[in-house]
């Protein structure tokens, strides 16, 4: 008697991958997988997490821990941001990857560490717009998540009642999208991706 | 095209039976559609790691529409090749993967950087937390990037991958697999997937790769054996094409 039907019976019948297959025989889009718990190798790099060189002046930290429904922190996510520059433009300059210390790129990448907990440093972006805030997108993939969540964070010295998002969120969701100033300066974003506290992800 | 899917896993749909709005928040319209769904009760680890919540369409705003460009001085020509990173050469069979990276139209994402990573032939990744008893590679570390050329063409040269145990459930195994992951030209074509081999034994049992309900989408995650992309006497090729979706419409200054 098995309550793991995975165990004994095919999830599908169908043959496949039989010879002749042809790579994305329909030309849709090619679903998403987990990240898996396997990354860690392969994904951080030196200075992924380093918009901008810490210390640099005006640069801020942005730092966080990703938790699950369980309120548990999440060990084995990996989390991406990108941003306008400190002036509200986009970035549109490669390097991410070489990190010249210049070269602002508006990208980066940060794993979390044992605790789920990560941080980034960059600067504070312009407005995006006249009738938008400032926000930095976020995107934060994990084992056991067959896609990644996509978020902003907000800063909390904006009137949120600026930027249109807030208005298509229940007021009591409000503060899930806007970091916290913490009195060292940096700001704390913490991503809940289920339960209570649970944030506000976006449809992309 | 956008029927309901059947929940196989057993478990109710909290989506569509979801808590009333609040008063004053209006209704959202339908989301774009991206597979999978966040939970599939059949992989575990899903049930306290998805959204229960409905996700928010944002307001169009400049930084959704764009992303980051990646150029040649993030990537050398040698991370292509994952056999020739080290003294020796890989133990396994050598493979070449390759193909296009095209949007929803079929135009070619150009300059695109393609990141992917796997376990060696034995079916064993070098991180710390895998406990498979299957042995490393000295000369095998399994990572590697590229940039797409002009008609959006990615190659990468490696070793198959093997099969691995995963503690799921009982006998569990993942399929052989490549992980990849994709940039495109907006924030909303991000994409981590996974790459599988044609004809696995594994296909019919693995929750990872059946959480996508579709047939025909989970068709398009396994790689074709390719005669073109095989080389003579020495590497048998497959061939996978990726779509992106999720481009603004608006196009990019893209060059
Ligand atoms: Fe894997």
């Amino acid at each position: 008697m098995s309550t793991r039907p995975m165990d004994t019976s095919p999830m599908n019948t169908w043959p496949i991958g039989a010879e002749g297959d042809t790579p994305n025989p329909d030309g849709g889009l090619t679903p998403s997988q987990t990240v898996g718990p396997f990354f860690g190798y392969a994904l951080p790099f030196a200075g992924g997490p380093d918009l901008v060189p810490p210390h640099t002046p005006g640069a801020i930290r942005v730092h966080g821990t990703v938790y699950d429904g369980a309120g548990v922190p999440v060990p084995d996510a990996v989390v991406e941001i990108w941003q306008a520059d400190a002036t509200g433009r986009i970035p549109r300059a490669p390097g991410s990857f070489a990190r010249d210390g210049v070269t602002f790129t508006g990208w980066g990448r940060a794993a979390v560490d044992r605790l789920g907990r990560y941080a980034f440093s960059t600067v504070r972006p312009g407005a995006p717009g006249a009738d938008a805030n400032p926000y930095l997108a976020m995107s934060v993939f994990a084992r056991g998540m067959l896609r990644r969540v996509v978020t902003r964070v907000y800063f909390p010295e904006d009137d949120r009642h600026a930027d249109p998002l807030f208005a298509l969120v229940p007021a009591s969701r409000h503060e899930t999208l806007i970091a916290v100033r913490e009195e060292s300066g940096s700001y704390r974003f913490d991503v809940h991706i289920q339960g209570e506290q649970e944030t506000v992800f976006l449809a992309v | 095209m956008t029927t309901p899917h059947d929940r196989i896993d057993g478990r109710p749909d909290r989506r569509a039976s979801g808590a009333e709005p609040e008063p004053g928040v209006r209704p959202a319209p339908e989301p774009p559609r991206r597979l999978p769904e966040f939970d599939f009760a059949a992989y575990r680890s899903t049930e306290l790691r998805s959204p229960r919540q409905p996700l928010v369409i944002p307001p169009s705003g400049a930084t959704e529409p764009t992303g980051p460009v990646f150029g040649v001085a993030d990537v050398h020509p040698l991370d292509a090749d994952l056999t020739a990173q080290h003294v020796g050469e890989p133990l396994g069979e050598r493979i070449v993967v390759g193909g296009r990276v095209l949007d929803e139209s079929g135009r070619p994402l150009r300059g695109q950087l393609v990141e992917l990573w796997q376990a060696n032939a034995a079916g064993r990744y070098p991180h710390k937390a895998d406990r498979h008893p299957a042995p490393l590679d000295p000369n095998f570390t399994g990572a590697g990037r590229c940039l797409t050329d002009e008609e959006g063409r990615y190659r990468f040269v490696t070793i198959k991958p093997g099969a691995y145990p995963w503690g799921n459930h009982h006998n569990a195994w993942r399929p052989a697999h490549i992980h990849f992951s994709l940039f495109g030209t907006a924030f909303t074509q991000r994409l981590v997937t996974q790459m599988y081999f044609p004809g696995d034994p594994l296909f019919a049992y693995d929750p990872i790769f059946n959480s996508v309900r579709d047939e025909r989408a989970r068709r398009r995650m396994i790689a074709g054996f390719d005669m073109d992309t095989t080389v003579s006497e020495w590497a048998l090729g497959y061939r996978w094409d990726i779509v992106l979706g999720g481009a603004s419409a608006t196009p990019t200054e893209d060059r």
